[in-house]
């Protein structure tokens, strides 16, 4: 559990916050149509998790207990703010693409799971890996989510024309259902291979 | 801006209950919902409590919007002062409703301290910011996002009590048959989307 390794492993595979917990998705499904957005949006909410699990862990024997949950949120609020400002001077038009949903990344639940599952209990560095390898487990499912919904939805991958110009897009992919859909899938293949696994064992 | 002026509250607010739902169009609050309508008792109540704490937050977050932070140029911290706001909103609620009746504390009480993480709860009064809703819009977009949570996690778990009894493929069990079930449930309500649409 404590190695770096066990860690990337456990956060990226059999833990994944995704499929295995179906937590977070609130607020990144919706960029899912896009390939381009949904890697500026993970890397967000990557960047946020591990730099917010630092500083929760860092900050833990001078937080009450109390009032953590608040503390929690206004340490999140402010990576976030950060993340939203850097969109705003240096990719305006993928601000106004992910529109309000930078701001949710405030109310994803891996970023205060991650702080309170890992980062209250162990020191900062270790915390920051934990919460990057969770980003990045974030990372994997819902940029196969989105290579789906582009690929068929508009006939590109991160832009570029990929299928012939005869192929007729898929409209189903460029409405929200199909990311419950492909996730219901993910979810679905990704447990059936982790029972063979626990069964071969 | 100009555009969503002239939205008429009546048809906001049933675009907001069905063809712009904000769980099965904008993905917000899927946490609890999955998590939560495993019961349906439970489900009534969070759905309930969900719908009172949007339509005030809603208002109250238009209010700080356009007589704090925009005349202060503050726009920025935006995030932070939402946040907070619902919290306090949400904490002064269970003090009232603790106050008021016992019996609705008893039912609301527990669902409200899981509402300040609700994204949908933020999420509207991020929306509300970016359309530039008037107050009567502001209030009606909330009070109509609220209703339409509340009656999708009615319907998912009505339909879950079924699921949960049928035999599913191990791997599709729980999560993953719910998140197919969304999908279904979504296509349905988007399928209104040639009346209705505000966005």
């Amino acid at each position: 559990m404590s190695s770096p390794s066990a860690i990337l492993k456990e956060n990226i595979w059999t833990s994944n916050p995704i499929f295995m917990q179906v937590l977070g998705i609130c607020s990144a499904l919706a960029v899912t149509n896009l390939l381009a957005n949904t890697m500026i949006m993970t890397l967000g909410v990557t960047f946020v998790t591990a730099l917010s699990s630092f500083t929760v862990s860092l900050m833990k024997s001078l937080i009450p207990r109390k009032v953590r949950m608040i503390v929690q949120t206004l340490i999140i609020a402010f990576y976030v703010i950060i993340v939203d400002i850097l969109l705003r001077a240096y990719l305006p038009d993928m601000s106004r693409a992910l529109g309000p949903y930078v701001g949710l990344i405030i109310t994803n639940c891996i970023i205060m799971g991650r702080a309170e599952a890992f980062a209250q209990s162990n020191p900062p560095l270790i915390s920051a890996w934990d919460g990057a390898t969770s980003g990045f487990g974030y990372m994997a499912v819902l940029l196969a989510i989105a290579f789906v919904r582009e690929l068929l939805g508009f006939g590109t991958v991160f832009g570029f024309q990929v299928l012939p110009g005869s192929f007729e897009p898929w409209i189903i992919m460029v409405t929200p259902p199909s990311a419950f859909f492909l996730l219901g899938i993910i979810i679905w293949a990704g447990k059936t291979v982790m029972n063979r696994e626990g069964a071969a064992a | 801006m100009n555009a969503t002026q002239l939205i008429n509250p009546f048809s906001l607010f049933f675009a907001s209950i069905i063809t712009s739902n904000i769980l099965l169009a904008n993905f917000l609050g899927m946490c609890s919902f999955i998590s939560i309508s495993k019961d349906m008792k439970s489900s009534n109540g969070l759905g309930l409590a969900v719908t009172v704490v949007l339509t005030v937050t809603t208002g109250i977050n238009w209010a700080i919007l356009n007589y704090v932070l925009i005349p202060l140029n503050l726009e920025y911290l935006r995030f932070i002062v939402f946040i907070i706001s619902i919290a306090a909103a949400v904490q002064m609620l269970e003090m009232i409703i603790d106050r008021v009746s016992q019996a609705l504390y008893l039912s609301l009480g527990i669902f409200l301290p899981l509402i300040t993480v609700n994204c949908a709860i933020l999420g509207v009064s991020l929306f509300m910011e970016i359309r530039g809703y008037t107050f009567v819009q502001s209030l009606v977009y909330g009070l109509g996002s609220g209703l339409g949570w509340w009656l999708a996690i009615m319907l998912l778990s009505a339909i879950r009590k079924k699921t949960d009894k049928s035999k599913i493929a191990p791997g599709l069990q729980g999560p993953g048959i719910t998140v197919i079930t969304i999908g279904f449930m979504a296509m349905a309500f988007i399928g209104f989307s040639g009346m209705l649409a505000v966005q």
